[in-house]
């Protein structure tokens, strides 16, 4: 399973790229592994508030809807189209094509909580 | 907790990279290279399916043939040996316990092939209604049961055996060697398809799928698991059992009228569905086509000016339409097809219209 070493994780199962203030957010190769074929995807518009482990937007596969969690709170300043007018990209390109939001942080020492890759590698391996 | 089944092909499935998940008391492939891929390759050309979770009970006897009859709402009395057909099995409340296929193998034998969660339910019930003259014979154990369809399916399945396929009618069967094993072989299936159920004893299952798959190959075979199962049926708007069926939900509000026959001799059941046909359902079970982004599934709510009106009872992407679609059970008066609905998705009201079942249905 494909965990790149630079990104952040979830035991959600979501990526986080921090850049300055900003956190770029996706779900993981093994999430959408784990779901299979996505069809549908829902997130938040552009100056939404997200707050930190509560949803923000839905991943469906054609088995089940799943929940996305918000790795950090903060204000959405960005959102990919991309995984809601072609949901497959998410499979097809997890970690790049397939990111979904970015978020000015209001609070960035949440970072710490997050997992490094070799825990989430340790956690999807357990 | 009690251990999970295993079908012959357990080893297989995993040397084909399936996913396995829990079903109904069995451990079994959910999925291959992907259900939508799959999907897609039992509309266009074949798949191969292992459905040896499902249970199969074998009643024989002298008064078999009356004992069936009583315990199924469809008319067995035309039913001949090498011939199948499709019943609801009811409670005395009119509710189902299961729906099933009824083969007749000889004059006075009969194969139950049920569904894979209800196995032990349905076995315990039978064994309830019993009455001298007739034995009752749960077999599930020793039987493999392989569903091969599609456009396909004649063509690949006719290299492996001697039998003239062709002259098997839709719902009928022939006993012959598939790989030079004794099989069962019934034009039968559960995808809107055209293609064959083949029974065997569970001891050859690897033979004989290895045999098919290796033959199927150039034609587009593809080993297909649950989940593009459950999305061809839903797309042909087959019912499945625990979504569109359920002990409380009788074979008449689930649109199987046809399959309740009042002019036979005594069912279990009859008098109260005999009383709902006079008086009608309350619900109906209709087609969704969801007009708002979103995806119904089961148990949302559905709603008429704000007023709750029905539930989902399957609902997912279509993957031959396209397009996201539901089944579900609607009150008479809003069940119209063209009628405007809300399904509430996540606290949402999404509109939805009633559209015209089965979603798909195959060019003849």
């Amino acid at each position: 399973m494909k965990v790149p070493s630079e990104l952040k994780y979830t035991k959600e199962h979501e990526w986080v790229k921090i850049e300055g203030n900003r956190a770029i957010i996706g779900i993981t190769y093994y999430a959408q592994d784990s779901l299979g074929d996505i069809v549908f995807v829902e997130l938040p518009s552009v100056g939404d508030a997200v707050e930190v482990e509560e949803p923000f937007g839905v991943v469906e596969s054609v088995k089940t809807a799943s929940d996305l969690y918000a790795p950090v709170s903060g204000q959405v300043v960005e959102v990919n189209n991309e995984p809601m007018d072609s949901p497959e990209v998410v499979n097809q390109d997890p970690y790049g094509q397939g990111w979904m939001i970015m978020v000015e942080m209001s609070d960035p020492s949440q970072i710490e909580k997050l997992m490094s890759a070799e825990e989430y590698q340790a956690l999807i391996e357990a | 907790m009690q251990e999970l089944k295993r079908t012959p092909l357990y080893n297989i499935h995993l040397a084909a990279g399936a996913k396995m998940v829990e079903f109904g008391g069995w451990l079994m492939p959910v999925q291959y290279e992907g259900i939508i891929a799959e999907h897609q390759a039992v509309r266009s050309a074949a798949g191969l399916f292992d459905v040896s979770h499902m249970g199969e009970i074998q009643i024989s006897g002298p008064t078999a043939r009356e004992f069936v009859q009583r315990l199924v709402t469809n008319d067995i009395s035309r039913l001949k040996p090498g011939c199948a057909i499709y019943s609801p099995m009811c409670n005395p409340q009119g509710g189902t316990v299961d729906d099933l296929l009824v083969y007749q193998l000889e004059d006075q034998q009969y194969l139950l092939v049920v569904n894979a969660s209800n196995t032990d339910k349905d076995f315990h019930w039978i064994v309830s209604q019993q009455v001298p003259g007739v034995e009752i014979q749960n077999v599930s154990e020793v039987t493999c049961q392989l569903a091969l369809q599609g456009p396909q399916a004649e063509k690949i399945l006719q290299r492996l055996t001697a039998v003239d396929l062709s002259h098997i009618k839709s719902f009928c069967f022939v006993y012959g060697a598939v790989e030079g094993i004794h099989c069962l072989i019934s034009r039968t299936g559960y995808t809107g398809e055209a293609g064959f159920e083949l029974y065997f004893p569970a001891s050859h299952a690897e033979r004989v799928w290895q045999a098919i798959m290796a033959t199927g190959a150039t034609d587009g075979l593809r080993p297909v698991g649950l989940g593009a199962r459950d999305t061809l049926r839903f797309e042909a708007c087959l019912a499945l059992y625990g979504h569109e069926l359920t002990d409380d939900i009788s074979p008449l509000m689930a649109g199987l009228g046809w399959t309740v026959k009042f002019n036979k001799p005594e069912f279990v059941g009859k008098e109260p569905l005999l009383k709902q046909k006079e008086a009608g359902t309350t619900y109906q079970l209709v087609g969704l086509e969801m007009i708002d982004r979103g995806i119904p599934r089961q148990g949302y709510a559905i709603f008429k000016e704000g007023q709750e009106v029905g539930w989902i009872t399957s609902g997912t992407f279509a993957p031959t339409l396209g397009k996201n679609m539901g089944l579900g059970y609607v009150e008479i008066p809003f069940a119209d097809v063209g009628k405007e609905l809300n399904i509430m998705v996540r606290n949402k009201p999404l509109k939805a219209r009633i559209v015209k079942k089965p979603f798909y249905k195959r060019e003849v």
